[in-house]
């Protein structure tokens, strides 16, 4: 673990941005619902760490409950992908060549084959703009990305001795997929949803920076950063934190990836040794 | 022309290797004999400058007086290739799948400057002619996939022979191979060697191989050389221990006679078994027909007894072991288990299932790596349920099959393969079957582990009662261990007898080519 840069500035930086996320759940520095004219536009310092935007509200606990909103879009968006994704890779990879096999890639194929956000924005303009159909807009395209991690990887894992062992033993294929297939690609899986996460972050803001993610007054990055669009001469820091905070999230994350990859592949630990 | 004295090498402060002094002159073969774990790779690494990092080498390297220790990276670069040429054991993996062969081996060429593109490409055609891949069959065209294993060896050797290096290493360039195939690239290697008069260090774990190819040898034990000589007169000698060891367990017997066997019916009947495998596409549109990779085969196992069944690679022995085994199904015939009909999948009763187990080559692939040896063996119990002194089988089980019970909390690899294979067996035994099917079962070991092995199977099938259905590509291992045998040769059944009557008076063609292919170490007088 010793000389992992990656695994330790992308775990400092992803640790910090979640608890800073946490903690907007029982403390905020200022409320970020409350408007307060009278102290629009302050700089940063003094009760205001990094000032205030220009309806008055605190922008560090903007920031707090935004990364909120974000990780918890993200998180669940890779939930409903790994959910759905997983079991239909590992079905598939099962009856590899038959027909199971085939619609679910195809299936996987046909979600693949249409632009992700756009069609993230046109399931948020017919269901109506909310945090919730975010979630849904972009689960719904990760599903076939780990469907097809899955596949991937428990594919090869189907022609090892072992799997032969557990058929002699009279195991079924569902079995065989929890109990011998899924164990082995787990390390594969984690560094995929961290990935898959950063890409959430990334997905909410831009769905929340066309006014499709969570609603006002709820913060969003993507919002604050829409909204400081009109400012961006008069107070470039109200564009500059919120874009900072989706950066540094996204670059932490595929830091935490990488090093999560590297740590646990054992291919790769081998030849580092 | 190439000097090693007094090498030693330690491997991130482990010892690998210990005052290895080696000679090859010119138009010389010398083996390098030893068991896996020896320093035979490290020693040929160490000639490559292709060491691992961590590694720290003492003593003297030369070539033709040209000290290659001194050497820089960049340095060595252009020495490697161009002096030195190596082989390594697994042709599948050495060459680019995406490259086309002629390519392959024409790049050793230009990045050496040693031609532009359209002379590397007539050079290397030449090249592969020269081989045994000739244009008009094997077209410089081809790709790996499109090859053998056999025929992508001799496409390494032509790119570790294009820029005529004075020294070739093949580190066990033929273990991985057919014993017909293995036989015609040791010719080819030993052709080469008389025609360019390179030098030739030949890698292996097996005497047998060495035997009939090598002018020198050197037996190589923990990092030492044991004992240096003509080949012909180390193996005559056989002055130190080890190389005893070693020439006997290349020709060994298990000792425990064979049980008589039993009267009554067969444990298993195989009628005109067929099975083929859907046909592939050729081009776009053109289908081929379906390859029949088992062809109408018929034959019987008693109780008790013990089974060869031998050929080469993708002459159906492998998709055969799979239907006896109730893993794939057949498209005609039967397969009977002690008169049950064998279903492949979930069909199959887990009462039949129990009565027969197996034990597969790779000694790496045949364990989920995480989880515990007492798991791992006990995973047969899933037929019929746990019983209740599950604990106590798997004890017995790894005290029969020679490990400590103490093992039962450890996770794989912690194993040698020797081990991994023991605990196969284990796994093999514990829910107590009639058949074990042994899939190449010793083919990945050393000779001296086999030897223990193939002791092992002896036993239990004495203890047990066991019948074994013994598949392999190597007749001296059918040899010792089992009582009769079945020649197998494009999905069917050429030949078929007691083992000692075909081995000793074969009647087919094939069994015939088998057999002069195998490599035999002479027994002195």
């Amino acid at each position: 673990m010793s000389a992992r840069p990656n695994l330790i500035a992308g775990g400092v930086i992803s640790g910090a941005v979640l608890t800073l996320a946490a903690l907007s759940l029982v403390w905020v520095p200022h409320d970020v619902t409350a408007l307060n004219i009278a102290e629009r536009l302050r700089p940063p310092g003094g009760p205001y760490l990094l000032g205030t935007d220009q309806l008055g509200r605190d922008m560090l606990a903007m920031l707090m409950v935004g990364a909120r909103s974000s990780i918890a879009v993200a998180l669940v968006a890779v939930g409903i992908g790994m959910g759905a994704g997983v079991p239909l890779g590992l079905m598939a990879a099962a009856t590899r060549g038959g027909w199971l096999d085939e619609i679910v890639m195809r299936m996987n194929d046909l979600i693949f084959a249409f632009p992700a956000l756009v069609i993230a924005i046109l399931i948020t303009a017919i269901l109506g703009p909310s945090a919730l159909n975010a979630i849904l807009a972009i689960g719904i395209f990760n599903i076939p990305v780990f469907a097809r991690v899955t596949r991937g990887a428990a594919l090869g894992l189907w022609t090892l001795d072992y799997i032969r062992a557990a058929e002699l033993a009279g195991k079924g294929r569902a079995r065989i997929s929890t109990e011998h297939v899924l164990p082995n690609i787990a390390n594969l899986l984690i560094v995929q949803a961290t990935i898959q996460f950063s890409l959430g972050i990334l997905a909410e803001a831009g769905l929340s920076y066309v006014g499709l993610g969570a609603q006002p007054p709820t913060p969003s990055w993507g919002r604050m950063l829409a909204e400081a669009q009109t400012m961006i001469y008069t107070a470039p820091r109200l564009a500059i934190l919120p874009g900072l905070a989706i950066v540094l999230t996204v670059l932490g994350l595929n830091l935490l990836g990488d090093g999560l990859r590297d740590a646990l592949d054992p291919r790769l630990r081998r030849a580092a040794r | 022309m190439i000097l090693l004295r007094d090498l030693g090498l330690s491997l991130n402060g482990r010892p690998v290797l210990n005052g290895v002094s080696l000679e090859i002159g010119r138009g010389e073969i010398l083996g390098l004999a030893g068991e896996s774990g020896s320093g035979k790779s490290m020693t040929a690494l160490a000639i490559m400058g292709l060491l691992p990092e961590g590694a720290e080498l003492r003593g003297h390297l030369r070539l033709n007086g040209l000290d290659l220790l001194s050497l820089s990276d960049r340095q060595m670069c252009r020495v490697r290739g161009r002096d030195l040429g190596m082989i390594f054991q697994e042709p599948m993996t050495a060459l680019n799948p995406v490259q086309r062969i002629g390519d392959q081996v024409a790049e050793t060429l230009i990045v050496h400057g040693e031609a532009t593109r359209a002379e590397a490409r007539r050079a290397a055609a030449r090249l592969l002619n020269r081989v045994g891949l000739p244009p008009d069959r094997f077209p410089p065209t081809r790709y790996p996939h499109e090859l053998s294993g056999g025929q992508r060896q001799r496409v390494c050797i032509a790119m570790a022979i294009a820029l005529r290096p004075q020294l070739l290493i093949a580190d066990e360039p033929t273990t991985a191979l057919d014993v017909t195939t293995q036989a015609r690239i040791l010719d080819l290697l030993k052709g080469l060697v008389a025609e360019t008069g390179m030098g030739l260090l030949l890698i292996t774990h097996d005497l047998a191989v060495i035997s009939g190819v090598a002018d020198r040898l050197a037996v190589m034990r923990r990092g030492e050389i044991v004992e240096e000589g003509p080949a012909a007169s180390v193996l005559a000698d056989r002055k130190h221990p080890y190389t005893r060891a070693l020439v006997a367990a290349s020709a060994h017997r298990p000792t425990t006679p064979p049980p008589p066997p039993p009267p009554g019916p067969p444990l298993l009947e195989v009628r005109e078994a067929r099975r083929s495998y859907p046909a592939v596409h050729s081009g776009l549109f053109r289908r081929l027909p379906p390859h029949r990779a088992v062809d109408g085969v018929s034959f019987g196992i008693a109780r008790g007894e013990s089974l060869g069944l031998v050929g080469e690679s993708g002459c159906g022995k492998s998709t055969l072991a799979r239907a006896v085994l109730g893993l794939d199904p057949l498209q005609g015939g039967e397969i009977r288990l002690d008169g049950e009909v064998v279903r492949a999948g979930a069909a199959m009763p887990a009462r039949l299932r129990r009565k027969m187990n197996a034990v597969f080559q790779d000694p790496f692939g045949s364990f989920n790596p995480r989880h515990r040896v007492a798991r791992l063996i006990a995973e047969p119990f899933h037929l019929g349920g746990r019983p209740s002194d599950a604990d106590e089988r798997i004890d017995a089980a790894l005290e029969a099959v020679g490990l400590d019970p103490k093992h039962r909390d450890r996770f794989i690899h912690e194993f040698s393969g020797g081990q991994r294979q023991r605990i196969a067996i284990a796994r093999a035994l514990i829910a107590r079957p009639d058949l074990i099917v042994l899939d190449e079962a010793v083919s990945a070991l050393d000779v001296r582990v086999r030897a223990q092995i193939l002791d092992l199977l002896a036993d239990l099938r004495a203890r047990f009662g066991l019948s074994y259905l013994f598949i392999s590509h190597d007749l001296s291992v059918v040899r010792s261990s089992t009582e009769r045998v079945l020649v197998m040769q494009a999905g069917r059944i050429v030949e078929e007898g007691a083992t000692e009557k075909v081995l000793h008076n074969p009647a087919h063609a094939y069994t015939k080519a088998l057999l002069s292919a195998a490599p035999k170490l002479k027994e002195p007088e």
